[in-house]
C-alpha cells in the first residue's frame, strides 16, 4: 500500500521561538493586535510503501524520532492517509 | 523542421522581446523562418543582458590590455598576472532585477552566478564584494529590501564557504523600486589551470554536469532587459532559487576536475542556460555542437525543447572533457552527489544543433547566436538637469556654525555610517585569508603559499555621477585605485558594473556614454585597464530612473602581505600627515546633502596625475614599512576620514589645520568637507616620520604634518598651532564651534555605528 | 601530532583547520565523510560549515554519515575529539554530546570577534589555558543558541562540562556579552570523560597574529602536548 504521511515539527513549548516571536511583533505593528502567541514549526510531507497502516506509523514515527525531529528541542506529530491509486 | 509556427500571423517574436528589424535580421542569417525554439534562444542571446547590443560600440573605449592582463573581456571572468606564478580571477555582475522582486533569493543567486564565473575559469574563489544601493531607511519597502538581499547574500556566500569581505552599501530614494546588488568575486590559482570556455577538438563529448533542469528562471536574461513594471514584478516566475549545497558541491567536483586534468573546456550555465553556454562555447573555438536533449537530467516532467533550452536552472555547467576522461568526470561528480552525463559533441559544422526525440528541435549557427547580435548606436543628449544644477553657487551656501555637530551628523547618515549590521551577517573570515576585513578602505586577503595578498576594494559615488556622468566615473576608478593603495597595494587592473536606465531614453544613454569616456580616460592613466564586468540597464520603475551608477571593482597586489597598512590609528605619538592639496570644492558633497539637503554644484575636478602620484607614494611607503595607517578622504572630506580613523583605531588624535596645501582663503567648514580628490590622512611614527616626508617628497606629493595620535577625543583646531608643534587636545569651548572640531571617541562611535540599526528598527 | 578533519558534503572550514594546524607546525590530513576507518590520527575535528546544506536541521544529516560510527569509536576509547561550529552540531545530533542547537535570538547570521572564558583547563583541549582566561575568538554561525533541558544543564554544570563562556572584556559571562542567546553564556562543551568537545567560536580562524589574533592556537597546541603526554581518557 502507497501511503502520505503528514509530519508537523515544532519547537517545544518551553523554548522561546525567536522567529515566531520577531513574526508575533510583526503582526503586532501590522494591527493584528489579538495575536497572543506565534510558533514556528515545519511541515514534512513524506511518501512511502508499506504493508498496512500500522506498519507505516511505525516507519514515519522511527523516522521523525531518528532524523526528521530532534527530540532534545522539538515535538513531532504526524498523520497518514492512504494515497488515492493512479 | 518541428514546431512550425505561423510566426508572421502570431508576432510571437513581440512577446520575447524581440523587435521586427531583428526577426527579420534571424530571417536572414537562417535563411528561413526560425522555429519556436530557434526564436526563444535569438531572444535571450540578443538581449541586452547578453549581447549587449546597445553598449557594446561603446564599451569599445575602454582600455582592456595591459601587461599583467592574462584574460580580457570575452570569457566568464577576467585574469591578471599577480605574480609568484599565480594569477587572480575577477568579475562584478549585477543582479538587480530578481533582487527587487524577490530580494532574498534574487541576492542569493547573484552571488551564485559570479562564484561560478570564477571556479568556471580553473580558480578557487577566494573573496566576494557586494556593491549594494537601496532606497532611503526610511521608506518600509526599502528596509524589506535591504534585510532581504543581506540576508539572501549571507545566506548563499556563508554555505558556499567564500568570505564576504567588503563592498558598499548606499541609500539615495532613485533606488527605493529598483534596488542595484553588484556582486563581485574574486579566486586565485596557477597559470597553468587557467580554463576557458571553448568547445574544442571535433567529435569529443559535450557534458551537462552539476544540478537537474528545471522550468525555474525562463527568460531570466530578458527580464534583465526591461523595465522594472508591474508587469514584470508579476512575472515573478523568472526568478531562480539558489542551491548553496549544491554549488559547494560544484566548486569542490569542478576544482577536482582541474586538478586531475579532466577539462578541456567549461562555461557556467547562467543567464540563458543552455543556449548560451552552447552557442559561446562553440563560436570561441569556432566548432559546433551537437545537444541532445533527452539527455539532459531534468527535475521536471514535460518540459519542452523550449523550456530546457532557456531554462536557468543554478548549479550547472557544460563541459568539454578531456577526451577518454568521461568516465573518471562521472567518477568525480558522483563522489560530489552531482549529475554528470554525455549530451552530445563538438561537430566541425559551426552549427549548435538540438535534438528532442530523434528530431532536430533547432539548428542555428553558433556565431549568429553568440556574436551577430545586432550592433545599436542609440541616440544620446544631454539631460536638462544636468547644466542647471551644475550651476548651483557653493558661495551661497552658509557657513556651518557647529561643525562638531555637523561631523556627526555626516558619521551618523546611513551611507557613511558603520556597516556593521550589514557585514556581520557575512562570514567574513572563512578560507583563513581575511588580513584586513570589511570596514576599511579596501579588503586584504593573503594569497595561499605565497608572500602575496590582494587588495579588494568596490566604488562608485552616484551623486557625482548624476551631476556629471564622466567626471564621476572617473572619481570612481580614482578613489578604487586609492582604497586599495591605502592598505599598501598597487592597484592592478578593475571589473566594472554599468547600472543605468532604459537605453532608448536619450538623456539616459547619454550619461552611460559620459560615464564610460571618464571611466576610460582614468583607466588609462591609473593603468588599471578593465577585464570584464557587465551593463544592467533598465532600472527604472518606468517613470524614474535610477542615478547613473557605474561602480568599479579594484584589485590590487602587495607583494609582502605583512606590510599592509590598517586604516585605525595604531599609536600614540604617531604624527598626523595630510597628502594632498584641498581646494574649495564642496559641490556635489555629502556635507552639502547631508547637512544642507543640496544635491548640487560642480562635482571635484579630479588630477589624475595628482591620483597616480599619490597611489604610488601610498604603497611605496608602505612597502618600506614608513607607514602606521592610511586612510583614503573622500565622502565626508577630511573630517570625515579623520573620524574613521580615530574609530577604527580607538584612538583619539590632536591636530592644528593651518590651512597648508589648501586654497587661500579656504574656510574652515570648507577645508574640513570639501572632497577634493587625490587626498589621504596617514600616520607614521617618529622613527620612519622622516623617511616618509622625505619620499613624499621625491614623489611630488603636497602634504600637511598637522599633528598626533593620543587621548580619547578628535580635536580638529584652524590656524597655526601656538607654539608650532600639535599640542594635546583640551576641551574647546562652546564659542570655537565654527572654527573647530571637538568630539570624543564615544560620540563619534555612538553616531557611527547605532545609525543603521536604528533606521533598521522603522 | 597529526589532526584528522572529517570533510562531510558542505564543510567549509576543513581547510583552514589544516591550514592553522600546518602553520602551528602539526600534520593534518582530511578525512572523506563516506571512510569507515580513521586510523593514524591523533585527534579528530569535525569542522565548521553547513553540512548537507544544513538542510532539516543544521547536522542533521551528517550524523548519519558513514564515518560517525568511526569518530564514536575512536571518542570512546579515549582519544580527542573536537568539534567546531558545525562540527558541534554534528556531536549534538550524534548525541556524544548533551544539548541541542537554537536559531540565534536576533534571528540573523553573526561573524565577529568574541570573548570567552575558560571554565576548565582540566580537558585536553584547554590545557594550556587558566579558568577564568578570557581569551578572543571568532565566531561565526546562524544557529549557536545552546540549549538544554534544565536537568542536563544542571547536570553539565555539576560535573564541570561547559568548557567555554561567552563573556566581556572582564570576563563576565553577561547578557550583553551573549551573542546568540545560548543558555548560561555557553560556548563549548565537552563529554563526562572531557575527551570531546564541542565549541561554536573557530580556533582555526585564530591561529596567527595576521589573521587578527592567535588565541586559537592554544587550544591547538594544548591537543598536540596532550597527545604528546600519551594522554588517553579512560
Amino acid at each position: 500500500m502507497r501511503y502520505v504521511a503528514d509530519i508537523v515539527v515544532k519547537l517545544k513549548k518551553s523554548i522561546l521561538d525567536p522567529q515566531g516571536e520577531a513574526v508575533r511583533s510583526a503582526l503586532g505593528s501590522m494591527g493584528y493586535t489579538g495575536v497572543q502567541d506565534v510558533r514556528i514549526g515545519k511541515r514534512i510531507e513524506v511518501r512511502l510503501e508499506a504493508a498496512n497502516e500500522a506498519q507505516c506509523r511505525q516507519a514515519v514515527d522511527e523516522m521523525c524520532s531518528r532524523l526528521l525531529a530532534n527530540t532534545v528541542m522539538e515535538t513531532y506529530d504526524f498523520s497518514v492517509r492512504e494515497e488515492p491509486g493512479e | 523542421m518541428a514546431d512550425r509556427l505561423d510566426n508572421e500571423q502570431d508576432r510571437v517574436w513581440q512577446t520575447m522581446g524581440l523587435t521586427d528589424e531583428e526577426y527579420e535580421r534571424i530571417r536572414e542569417l537562417l535563411g528561413r523562418d526560425p522555429n519556436y525554439v530557434e526564436l526563444g534562444m535569438f531572444s535571450v542571446m540578443w538581449s541586452e543582458h547578453c549581447s549587449y547590443k546597445n553598449t557594446r560600440a561603446v564599451l569599445r573605449d575602454l582600455p582592456t590590455s595591459g601587461p599583467q592582463v592574462l584574460q580580457g573581456p570575452g570569457e566568464n571572468a577576467g585574469i591578471v598576472d599577480v605574480g609568484d606564478g599565480l594569477a587572480v580571477v575577477f568579475k562584478i555582475e549585477s543582479h538587480n532585477h530578481p533582487s527587487a522582486v524577490e530580494p532574498y533569493q534574487g541576492a542569493a543567486t547573484g552571488v551564485g552566478g559570479i562564484i561560478r564565473d570564477i571556479f568556471t575559469m580553473g580558480a578557487r574563489p577566494i573573496a566576494s564584494l557586494d556593491s549594494l544601493w537601496l532606497g532611503d531607511l526610511s521608506s518600509a519597502r526599502a528596509r524589506t529590501l535591504f534585510s532581504g538581499i543581506v540576508a539572501g547574500i549571507s545566506g548563499y556566500g556563508n554555505a558556499v564557504g567564500i568570505p564576504t569581505v567588503g563592498g558598499q552599501t548606499v541609500f539615495h530614494p532613485s533606488y527605493e523600486s529598483n534596488p542595484l546588488v553588484n556582486a563581485m568575486c574574486v579566486g586565485v590559482m596557477r597559470h597553468d589551470d587557467i580554463k576557458r570556455g571553448a568547445a574544442t577538438g571535433v567529435g569529443n563529448s559535450v557534458m551537462v554536469i552539476g544540478s537537474t533542469t528545471g522550468r525555474d528562471g525562463i527568460h531570466g536574461a530578458t527580464f534583465a532587459s526591461a523595465d522594472l513594471t508591474d508587469e514584470a514584478v508579476e512575472r515573478k516566475s523568472a526568478v531562480q532559487v539558489g542551491d548553496p549545497f549544491r554549488e559547494k558541491l560544484l566548486l569542490e567536483a569542478c576544482l577536482e576536475l582541474v586538478a586531475r586534468g579532466c577539462v578541456l573546456g567549461i562555461q557556467d550555465m547562467g543567464a540563458a542556460g543552455l543556449t548560451c553556454s552552447s552557442c559561446e562555447m562553440a563560436s570561441r573555438a569556432g566548432t559546433g555542437m551537437v545537444v541532445d536533449l533527452d539527455r539532459v537530467p531534468r527535475r521536471e516532467t514535460g518540459m519542452t525543447p523550449y523550456e530546457v533550452m532557456l531554462s536557468e536552472s543554478q548549479e550547472r555547467m557544460l563541459l568539454v572533457p578531456t577526451p577518454g576522461k568521461e568516465r573518471e568526470v562521472r567518477e568525480v561528480l558522483v563522489k560530489w552527489g552531482l549529475e554528470a552525463v554525455v549530451v552530445g559533441e563538438v561537430t566541425a559544422d559551426g552549427m549548435v544543433t538540438i535534438t528532442e526525440g530523434g528530431r532536430v528541435a533547432a539548428q542555428v549557427p553558433a556565431k549568429a547566436l553568440a556574436d551577430e547580435a545586432p550592433l545599436y548606436h542609440r541616440e544620446s543628449a544631454k539631460p536638462e538637469y544636468v547644466d542647471r544644477l551644475a550651476a548651483f553657487d557653493t558661495d551661497d551656501v552658509p557657513a556651518c556654525e557647529d561643525l562638531s555637530g555637523a561631523l556627526l551628523r555626516l558619521i551618523g547618515s546611513p551611507s557613511i555610517a558603520s556597516k556593521r549590521w550589514v557585514w556581520e551577517q557575512y562570514d567574513h573570515q572563512v578560507g583563513a585569508g581575511t588580513v584586513i576585513g570589511p570596514g576599511s578602505d579596501a579588503a586584504v586577503i593573503r594569497l595561499p603559499g605565497s608572500k602575496r595578498g590582494i587588495a579588494l576594494s568596490t566604488d562608485c559615488n552616484s551623486r557625482y555621477c548624476y551631476l556629471n556622468p564622466r567626471l564621476g566615473a572617473a572619481h570612481a576608478v580614482a578613489e578604487a585605485a586609492r582604497n586599495v593603495a591605502c592598505t599598501g597595494a598597487r592597484p592592478l587592473a578593475a571589473t566594472n558594473c554599468q547600472n543605468f536606465g532604459n537605453p532608448y531614453k536619450p538623456e539616459v544613454f547619454w550619461q552611460f556614454r559620459e560615464a564610460i569616456s571618464g571611466m576610460s580616460e582614468a583607466c588609462r592613466a591609473l593603468g588599471t585597464p578593465v577585464t570584464g564586468g557587465n551593463v544592467s540597464l533598465y532600472n527604472e520603475d518606468g517613470e524614474t530612473a535610477i542615478r547613473p551608477t557605474p561602480v568599479i571593482g579594484m584589485v590590487g597586489v602587495i607583494n609582502d602581505v605583512e606590510r599592509r597598512v590598517p586604516m585605525g590609528f595604531q599609536a600614540d605619538g604617531d604624527t598626523v600627515v595630510l597628502l594632498g592639496a584641498t581646494r574649495d570644492e564642496i559641490g556635489a558633497s555629502e556635507y552639502l546633502a547631508v547637512v544642507q539637503g543640496v544635491e548640487a554644484g560642480q562635482v571635484p575636478t579630479l588630477d589624475l596625475q595628482a591620483e597616480a602620484r599619490l597611489c604610488k607614494l601610498l604603497w611605496t611607503a608602505a612597502s618600506r614599512g614608513l607607514l602606521s595607517s592610511a586612510h583614503d578622504a573622500s565622502e565626508g572630506g577630511l573630517a570625515v576620514a579623520l573620524a574613521e580613523c580615530v574609530i577604527a583605531g580607538s584612538r583619539g588624535a590632536s591636530l592644528w589645520v593651518d590651512g597648508a596645501g589648501a586654497d587661500p582663503g579656504l574656510t574652515t567648514d570648507r577645508f574640513l568637507f570639501s572632497e577634493s580628490g587625490a587626498r589621504a590622512v596617514v600616520s607614521a611614527s617618529p622613527s620612519t616620520l622622516d623617511a616618509f616626508l622625505a619620499l613624499a617628497a621625491e614623489l611630488d606629493v603636497p602634504l600637511a604634518v598637522v599633528g598626533r595620535v593620543g587621548g580619547d577625543r578628535l580635536c580638529v583646531r584652524f590656524g597655526p598651532a601656538p607654539d608650532g608643534t600639535a599640542r594635546d587636545g583640551s576641551t574647546l569651548g562652546e564659542a570655537d564651534a565654527a572654527r573647530c572640531i571637538d568630539v570624543g571617541i564615544e560620540a563619534l562611535l555612538s553616531a557611527y555605528e547605532e545609525a543603521i540599526p536604528c533606521a533598521m528598527q522603522g | 601530532m597529526k589532526f584528522g578533519v572529517v570533510v562531510f558534503p558542505g564543510s567549509n572550514c576543513d581547510r583552514d583547520v589544516q591550514t592553522a594546524a600546518r602553520a602551528a607546525g602539526y600534520e593534518a590530513d582530511f578525512i572523506w565523510h563516506a571512510a569507515t576507518a580513521v586510523d593514524g590520527f591523533d585527534c579528530l575535528v569535525l569542522p565548521g560549515g553547513f553540512s548537507y546544506g544544513d538542510y532539516l536541521r543544521t547536522a542533521a544529516i551528517a550524523r548519519f554519515s558513514p564515518v560517525m560510527a568511526a569518530v564514536a569509536e575512536f571518542a570512546a576509547s579515549g582519544r580527542p575529539v573536537i568539534g567546531i561550529c558545525n562540527g558541534f552540531q554534528v556531536l549534538l545530533e550524534a548525541g556524544m554530546l548533551p544539548g541541542a542547537m537554537l536559531k540565534n535570538t536576533s534571528c540573523r547570521f553573526l561573524c565577529k570577534a568574541q570573548r570567552i572564558r575558560v571554565e576548565s583547563a582540566r580537558t585536553p583541549f584547554t590545557l594550556k589555558l587558566r579558568p577564568g582566561q578570557v581569551i578572543t575568538l571568532p565566531i561565526a554561525h546562524g544557529e549557536g543558541n545552546y540549549y538544554a533541558d534544565s536537568e542536563t544543564l544542571a547536570q553539565i554544570e555539576r560535573h564541570g562540562q561547559v568548557v567555554f563562556r561567552y563573556c566581556n572584556e572582564s570576563g563576565g559571562a553577561t547578557p550583553e556579552s551573549n551573542p546568540n542567546g545560548s543558555l548560561g553564556n555557553i560556548a563549548g562543551v565537552c563529554n563526562e570523560a572531557g575527551n570531546v568537545l564541542g565549541m561554536m567560536p573557530h580556533p582555526e580562524r585564530a591561529g596567527e597574529q595576521i589573521l587578527g589574533g592567535a588565541d586559537g592556537r592554544l587550544i591547538l597546541d594544548s591537543v598536540a602536548q596532550w597527545v604528546q603526554g600519551g594522554g588517553r581518557i579512560g
